[in-house]
Parts: structure tokens; sequence; C-alpha cells
């Protein structure tokens, strides 16, 4: 039973489909098929859907998602085919002979109309009065199928109490459609399993374990959920009243950072194609919204190298050359509060292995509120930071209680970029339009390094920059400072770099192969955290996880719809800006080497960065009281 | 107790179906299932020849039996006297099924309801081991087949076969999407025929009798005999074997129902025959059944019956696809606006229409036959219903 429930923690029925074994080459791997009486050629194995989608036909879905395992309950996409009594899903029915389909026949549009009606019977509310309203796929395919009444009625009551419990996701199940997209990204996604059907019948609901409010499970606060969720049934928790609040409050001198991975996806809020990167006229929107300053939170994920890099070389010195045994390698990254809330719930007994720095958010934060506060005289008491993520996570990271190193809550709020996008909107302005315009100082500019921390294997590649300089006093042996091999979407990447002829203080580290690993996801760090407890993991000395498939690109934050190819190309714009800029090593950053002059003058990892940038965590476990 | 003459179920002149079976090889005991033509009888009615064959023919190097015995369609009763008085002949069915597809392992899945029948089966398996007839080396045979008895939790869904298999591995129980079929991607993913157990005992007896001789019984494309429980308004129900092809009329006569108005032939999910259709056959080609008819006289208010269905269905959903989730809801809403006379006969149209869509669109056989009762009842007693209103 053990074995099942580690290897299996999806029920099988919502696995991809195992295929039967078929002599592929009595057949010929592809087959012929026949689609609203056009001949087209497909793989064997290939679904109804793929088939339909590679030749450009139209079926609608609303349970697929391409990122998820297959479900077939919504019943929406389902075609005619010739021969079955039954209509079928087009998602999951795969092809393994000639089969004919028709996609649009009478039986099939009012099988699906009749869906849509039975769907829209249940579902509460109003589509005004819904975040979603103007993105929501429910909404999309009512008017695809030209709904204008409420054929089996419309029900007018709340069942459910919406449940704000958790700092990071809402869930307002009058909402939800039992499509299943939450709980397949819970558990077959990320590998976390939070989320699961309960009882029968009409009586059938999402939930947790036992029913308990989302803030008491081990919710790890990803919010990948409800990047999926096609309805208005789960979003984040929304900070911007408060914002406009303290905008609107002379005596507050409001603070904006922003991260990098919402500066490449914003623009697709705006109708925007993914891929455009929409920095400075963000810039713009945010200063015209009323912020007082705009930083860029690179100059933390800079701080963040220096910090980092740094403990990993103390950490490498203190087990190699004094033999402290203590010592935990491989080092993990620390940035990402969704794996952080991970591990601290599914691995508590090896939070030794993380990295003691706070991420880039937490430590700007801390910075603002000291340093920043006392070079401009400010008090402390009435600046209000605001941290623009891609992330859910970070709304629950700058709640925990230990986040307050600067007297006051480090960062008062977090920021997703869906809920920016809709303060843009609210302004007035419509962001592509925008005139360009800069950071402010003086954490204005940031440096290359700082900016590929959005995609996954770019703290990675960050780190590497600024250690191999560190250690050999020459730039990474790589084209361009483009560290290729962390690059890329494969889940679990691992790679080397030999140090070789290092300045004479690391001399311990000559001819070491630095190893190092890279996860997206936590099902993929799962995989690496298995691999840690099964002891495998002795030669490697640096581990990046990001708890979103994709990085902090892909973030719970982010603007929906999400895909791999959404990602991919947010990805691009991404390091096509990083190449672009002037600074592309962390340590070359101006303002951080200003920063170590004036503020923290006993360097990266010395007290003061202790006291401020470092933090500690929390063994949480799977049973929470 | 089967209350008529059995023919079929009948230990008569009975061979060691076992023994015959395992002197055979697994090819010809497929062929001779397959020639028998017996089909299913969980309800379905799928062919076993072909189903054991699609598993005997899947490559994998674990494959898996599963006595269906999760008996929750409302009227039937047959498989629990099944149970009681031929628990051997079950047993056997399951052991010759795996001889023949290669597997080595089977699970009977119990109703819950029927855990009072646990100690006795489990005293029989007990007893099969002990005589080699299960276990390693089977009538030294060189043949291992074991046997496991899993008891479901009261879901009817779980009778279904995929939803059984994911209950069996034990997740939630909701049907799978299919293809792929259990004959390819069952039980962790392995091959798995999955069968009634009226269907194991039959197999185990064809051994003995023939398939010839099984063809000789029943209709056309339904052969052999079938057992089906009796329940409601009539002076002697419970279980009887009778041969395929037999009318509603004749069926009536041999239990002694008077009065009869209305015959459900196949359970909640069934078809409700009215008066004039009572020479209609018990049988796959015309109205076919697992095993459950109910007999409603003069007496009964059809709108009451259809209500104890519907209620039935909208709890009994596994909740997973639209059609049957709110469908069901909305035809017992349908039956309810109906008692409260404010059902315009354009909505009920509209409420066939969507029983229709459910038939052909819901993802497992309980969204597909639930709507058979409500479309039947209300197309042949819509006069009567609207009259009383
Ligand atoms: C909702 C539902 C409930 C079912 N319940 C049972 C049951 O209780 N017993 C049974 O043998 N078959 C049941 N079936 C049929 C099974 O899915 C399957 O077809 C059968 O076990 C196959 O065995 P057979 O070919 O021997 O009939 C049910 C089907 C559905 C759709
Ligand atoms: S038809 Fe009903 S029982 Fe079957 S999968 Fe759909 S909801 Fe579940």
């Amino acid at each position: 039973m053990d074995k099942i429930v580690k290897d299996n923690r999806a029920p099988v029925s919502q696995k991809p489909l195992v295929m039967a074994k078929v002599d592929k080459d009595a057949i010929g791997a592809t087959v012929g098929i026949e689609i609203n009486g056009n001949p087209y050629k497909v793989m064997l194995g290939t679904t109804i859907l793929e088939a339909c989608r590679e030749n450009n036909i139209h079926v609608p879905t609303l349970c697929y998602h391409e990122d998820l395992c297959l479900a077939g309950v919504c019943r929406v996409c389902v075609v005619e085919v010739e021969g079955m009594n039954t209509l079928q899903a087009a998602c999951t029915f795969p092809i393994i002979n000639k089969v004919k389909v028709r996609t649009t026949s009478e039986k099939v549009r009012k099988a699906r109309r009749h869906v849509l009606d039975l769907m829209l019977s249940e579902h509460y509310g109003e589509c005004y009065s819904c975040h979603r309203n103007g993105n929501c796929e429910l909404q999309k395919l009512a008017k695809e199928y030209g709904v204008d009444s409420y054929k089996f009625g419309h029900i007018q009551e709340r069942r459910y109490k919406i449940d704000r419990s958790s700092y990071a996701v809402v869930r307002d199940m009058d909402k939800c459609i039992l499509c299943k997209r939450c709980v397949r990204t819970c558990i077959d996604l990320q590998e976390v399993g939070v989320l699961e059907a309960i009882n029968r019948g009409d009586k059938t609901k999402i939930t947790t374990f036992m029913d308990k409010p989302l803030a008491e499970v081990v919710c790890i606060s990803c919010g990948q959920c409800i990047n999926r969720c096609p309805t208005g049934a789960l979003k984040a928790n929304d900070p911007s009243d408060e914002i406009w609040n303290v905008i609107d409050d002379p005596s507050k001198h409001v603070v904006i950072q922003t991260a990098p991975s919402p500066r490449a996806a914003i623009g697709e809020e705006f109708g925007l194609p993914a891929g455009i990167s929409m920095t400075k006229q963000m810039n713009r929107a945010l200063k015209m919204i009323g912020f007082d300053k705009v930083f860029d939170t690179n100059f933390s994920a800079d701080l963040t190298i220096m910090e980092e890099g740094t403990e990993l070389l103390l950490r490498l010195k203190k087990k190699l050359v004094e033999g402290d045994n203590n010592v935990r390698l491989p080092q993990f990254t620390s940035c990402s509060p969704g794996w952080i809330k991970y591990i601290e719930h599914f691995y508590p007994e090896y939070l030794d292995y993380l990295s003691t720095c706070k991420s880039p958010q937490q430590m700007f934060g801390a910075v603002i509120k000291t340093f920043y506060a006392n070079e401009n005289k400010i008090d402390p008491a009435n600046i209000v930071t605001v941290a623009l993520m891609p992330c859910s996570a970070k709304k629950f990271e700058c709640n925990r209680p230990e986040m307050n190193a600067s007297g006051f809550k480090d960062v008062d709020y977090g920021l997703t970029t869906r809920e920016l996008a809709q303060m843009i909107r609210e302004a007035g302005l419509f962001l592509p339009d925008l005139p360009p315009d800069t950071f402010d100082e003086p954490f204005g500019e940031a440096s290359g390094a700082g900016l590929i921390f959005g995609a996954t294997g770019g703290v990675m590649e960050a780190a590497l920059r600024t250690a191999y300089e560190l250690v050999t006093g020459r730039v990474v042996p790589f084209e361009n400072l483009d560290i290729l091999p962390c690059r890329g979407f494969d889940g679990v990447k691992q790679a080397s770099v030999k140090l070789e002829n290092v300045k004479p203080e690391w001399s311990f580290l000559e001819g070491v192969d630095l190893n190092f690993m890279i996860a997206h996801g936590t099902a993929n760090a799962k995989k690496v955290m298995e691999a840690l407890v099964r002891g495998e993991l002795s030669n490697i000395h640096f581990i990046e996880v990001m708890a979103c498939p994709g990085g902090c690109l892909g973030g719970g934050g982010q603007p929906i719809p999400t895909s791999p190819e959404i990602r991919k190309k947010r990805a691009e714009a991404i390091y096509q800006e990083d190449a672009g800029l002037p600074v592309r090593k962390s340590h070359e950053n101006p303002h951080i080497t200003y920063i170590y002059e004036k503020f923290l003058t006993e360097g990266p990892c010395g007290h003061l960065s202790h006291k401020l940038l470092h933090t500690h965590y929390v063994k949480r476990g799977k049973y929470i009281g | 107790m089967i209350k008529n003459k059995s023919i079929l179920f009948n230990r008569e002149n009975l061979g060691d179906c076992l023994a015959i079976a395992l002197n055979k090889n697994p090819q010809d005991i497929l062929m001779e299932i397959r020639e028998s033509n017996l089909k299913g009888r969980g309800g379905a009615g799928f062919p076993t020849g072909t189903k054991w064959m699609l598993a005997a023919a899947s490559l994998a190097n674990k494959k898996y039996v599963v006595c269906n015995a999760d008996e929750g369609e409302p009227g039937t009763f047959k498989d629990r006297v099944l149970l009681s008085d031929f628990p051997d002949l079950v047993f056997e069915g399951m052991v010759i099924s795996g001889y023949a597809i290669g597997a080595q392992k089977g699970f009977m899945y119990l109703r819950g309801e029927y855990s009072y029948l646990l100690k006795q089966l489990n005293d029989q398996l007990e007893k099969m081991l002990k005589e080699k007839r299960l276990g390693k080396n089977i009538l030294g045979k060189g043949y291992d087949f074991e046997i496991e008895i899993r008891l479901g939790a009261g879901a009817y869904v779980c009778g279904e076969e995929t939803a059984l298999i994911e209950s069996l591995e034990g997740h939630r129980g909701e049907a799978r999407n299919r293809p792929p079929y259990p004959v390819n991607t069952g039980f962790m993913g392995n091959p798995t025929i999955v069968n009634n157990v009226e269907t194991f005992v039959t197999a185990a007896i064809i051994m003995s009798r023939g398939g010839e001789w099984f063809t000789k019984l029943g209709t056309g494309k339904s052969k052999g005999h079938k057992l089906v429980s009796v329940s409601g308004d009539c002076e002697e129900p419970g279980v009887y074997e009778v041969p395929f092809g037999i009318s509603i009329n004749e069926l009536l006569k041999m239990v002694k129902a008077k009065n009869a108005k209305a015959v459900q032939v196949g359970g909640a999910s069934g078809y409700c025959a009215c008066e004039g259709e009572f020479e209609r056959q018990i049988s796959f080609e015309d109205l076919s059944t697992g095993g459950s008819i109910m007999i409603f006289n003069q007496s009964r208010d059809m709108l009451h019956v259809l209500r104890n269905f519907m209620e039935f269905f909208v709890e009994e959903s596994c909740g997973q696809c639209t059609p049957c989730r709110i469908g069901n809801k909305k035809l017992l809403e349908g039956v309810e606006k109906i008692e409260q006379g404010d059902c315009s006969l354009s909505y009920l149209r509209e409420l066939i229409e969507l029983g229709k869509t459910m038939k052909i669109a819901s993802k497992c056989g309980l969204g597909q036959s639930s709507p058979t009762p409500f479309i039947s009842i209300m197309t042949n007693f819509e006069q009567e219903i609207f009259s009383q209103r």
C-alpha cells in the first residue's frame, strides 16, 4: 500500500492514457482518419482533440488543460465517432484505428448546449460581479453557443461559504463547475494533494482534508490552481483596495518593488501576445497610479546572489577545509516561498539544507525600511512597501511573523501581476500605449543576473556568473555569459562547472567540479528530495528549486491562461532583456557595491546581513492543529 | 434459493467443472466460451468469450480477474442467491477464467451489505485451498491462483467496472475514461477482466455441460438461461431461472402477479414497460436486464415510482461528469414540478431531450442509463400522470 500511495498519488483515471500495446509496424505509425468528411493523417495514439487542434478544427473544452492529466468529466468536447452509440470525449479518445469523427453534428451541438445549460443552472452569481469577467472560459462558451436564457433555471442562493482563510488563495466554491483542474493541478502537476472531490452526486464538492479552511492544510500557496481555474472559483487574496487607500493617504510613502516576471507577462492582460516585455511602460503606469517610488526587485535579487553565493562558498569551505560535518550540502535556494512552504510541510527534517537567505522580496522590504528610510530621512512607520510579484505565495511570505527585521512588517503587501493590471485598468490607463519610464534611484538599475531570476534556472545562472568570477577571477566560460545548461524547461536539470586556476584564498576549490541541479514545479522538487533522502546527492553542491512550473514566470499570480508555449515565450522575453543590459553580473551592480560600502559594511553574510537578510524556517509537518 | 426448477443452475450430473477446465489448454477454454455465445450477466451483455480473449491477448506480466459481486442495482438479489448456494462455482469460474487469460490473482468485490456472507465465502476459499483447488499448483496442474475478497462501501457506481477498479485501488469510486478498456488497462494498469457473479457460475457450468449444450437454450442472440429477481406486486416474488425469450406476460403468470400495470425491467436504470408491451421478451435483443424485474399494479402512482428512481440517481451519481451530476437533478426537479402541477408540456419535452443527451454524453453507464426510467415512464404513462394532477 505504501508503494501505491507514493508512486501513484493521482488516480489512474486521471493519469494520461496508458496505451494498449499495439503493433505499430503492422498498421503503420500513422492512421488515416476522417473529420467532418475530410481526410487527415495522424500519429497512432493521438487523441481526437489533438488531431483536431493539429488541423485547426475547433473543439470546445473546459476540463481539459494542456498542463494537466486528462479527466474527461465536463463533457463539453464530446464528438460523434462513427460506429459508437454514445458520444466520445475528444480529449480522452485515443485514435488507434481508422475513425470517422464529426465535431459539429446535430447530436453534438445539442449535447454541448445541454451540458452548458446544466453548468449555468448551478453556477451562482452574475458575470458582472466576478473578477474573471471577460476572461472566463465558461462565459466564453456561453457566448460561443449563443446561450440567451437559463433553460434549466439558475441557482439563486449560495451553497458554500467563501474560504478566505489563506493569505494566498481565496476559494468561492459557488462558482466551481467541478472540472477538477485544481485537483489535478495540486495532486498531479504539483504533487501536493491538498484538494479533492468529496461526496457524491449533486453534493459533490472540491475541498480540503476534512473540509478544513485552506490555511489549516498543507497548501503551499503556489496558486497554480488559480492559474488553471476556468471560472472565478479561485482567485488570489487581492490587496488592491488597501493599496489604493495608502496611495490616497498623503502621510504614507508608498514604495513598490517589481519582480522580473510580471513585466514579461503583464502585456497579456492587455491583449498582447505572450513574450513582450513591458518594463518601461509599467514603470510609467505605476508612477501615474501614484506610487511614490518604483524600484526594481532585481536589485535585491543581486543582493541575494551576493549573500547566497557567499553562503555556499562558506559552507563549502567549512565542509572541505574544516571538515565540519554539521554543514549541510547541497545547499538549496530559498527564493521561492511556495517551495519553502512545501519543504516545511513535507520534508521538515531537511530545513538545514536550505540557504538561510530571505527571498529578494523580503530582503528588499528590510532594506527599504532601514537603509532607504535612513538615507532619505523618512520614518519607516510611514513607509508602505508593496511587492509586485508573479506569485501568490509571496502574500503568505510577507505575512510570516518572522518577517519584520526592520522592526516593522518588512513587506506590507504582495500584489500579483493580475491585480496590478486591474489597478492599471481602473486608473484608466492602457498599458501598451504608455510612454516609457525608468525605475527610481537608488534601486533602479539592476543587473541582468537579477532579471533572469524569473525563469527556472535563472538563480543558478546568476549565482554561477558571480561565484565563478569570485573564485577564479575570470568570467564564466560560457559564450556571452549565457549558461545554457541552466536554461530550458526540463523538470530536473543537472550540470557542472570545473573550477580551475582559482584565486589563492579559494585554493581548496582547485579542480573541483561544482555540481548543481535545477528543479521547477514541486513534483520535480519532490523527485530531488526523494533522491536526497536516499542519499544520492552527496556529490551535488547547489540546487535551485522553484515551486512553479517554469519558475516565477509561471507563478500563481501571472496572467491567465498559462501553457507551456506561453511560459516559453515569457522566458524568451526575459533572456532577451538580460542579453541587452549593460550590467549582467550581480557583483557588478553599482548599487550593490554601494550598499556593502555604506550599510552592510561587514560584507555578505556579515552580522547586519544576518539580521536583515537572512531568516529561519518552521518545521510545519503535514498535520496542522 | 432459486424458486423454480433450474436447468442451468442444477448440480445433477454436473461434473467437476474446475478439473475439466484445467485439463484443457487455455485457448480451448476461450474458444468454448466464445462458441457458447455467453454474454455478461451483469447488465451490459458484453460477450464473455471476447472479453476473456482480449485480456488473454494483452501483453503483460500481471493480469487480474475481478468478480463483480456489488449487486447494487435496485431490485436485484440474484447474485446473493448464487453466493449463498453456489459459492464453489463462483470461485471455480474465477479460477477457470484466470487460467484462460493467464492471471494469478482474483478479487471478489463484495457488496458492503453482504458482509454477512463474508465468513461463509472465506470458509469456502479456505476449503478450496485445502483441497488444492486454489493457491499453488492447483489440482497438480502447475497453475497458481489466489482470490481475495474486498468489501464495497455502498456506492452504486462502484458496480460499474472501472469505478470498481478505482475503488479496489483505494481511490474514490469514479468511472474511468474508456478506451482504454480494463482488458488492456485495468487494476493497477494491468489487463483485468471484470465479470458478474452469474457470469462466472455460468462459465464454470459450461465447462462441464459444454458450449454446444448451452447454445441450445435461449434465443438467437441470447443464449442460455438467466436468473431474474422478481419483486413488487406479485404473490411469489423471488429469484427465478428463466429462458431468454420469455415474455413479460409469461413471467407475470409464473410469479402470480395480478392487475399489473407496469413492469420495470433492468432495475432503476431499466425500461418501464406498460400493459401494451407485455408481449415483449426478456432478452438482449428486446428488453435486457441484469436480473431485476419490478412489478407495479394498478394501485401504484407511476410518478411516485419515478420519483423514487430519480432520487436514487441524484444521490448515487459519482458526481464527476456534468450530464449525470446535474442532469439527474434536473429530471428529479421536473418530477417535483409535475407533482406540484407546474410543469408545462414543453418543459417536459425539454427534459426528455435532456435525458437523451445524458444517455449519449455521460461518461459511464450510470448517467447513460439513468434517464431510461424517466423517458419510458413519461412516454408510457404521460396521460395517466397528467390526468391525475
Ligand atoms: C452504475 C452501474 C452499476 C453496475 N453495477 C453492477 C453490479 O452491481 N454488478 C454487476 O455485475 N455489474 C454491474 N454493472 C455492470 C458492470 O459495469 C460490468 O459491465 C459487469 O460487471 C461486467 O460483467 P459481465 O460482463 O459478466 O456482465 C454496473 C454498471 C453500471 C454502469
Ligand atoms: S455518468 Fe454519472 S456515475 Fe458515471 S461518471 Fe458521470 S457522474 Fe459519474
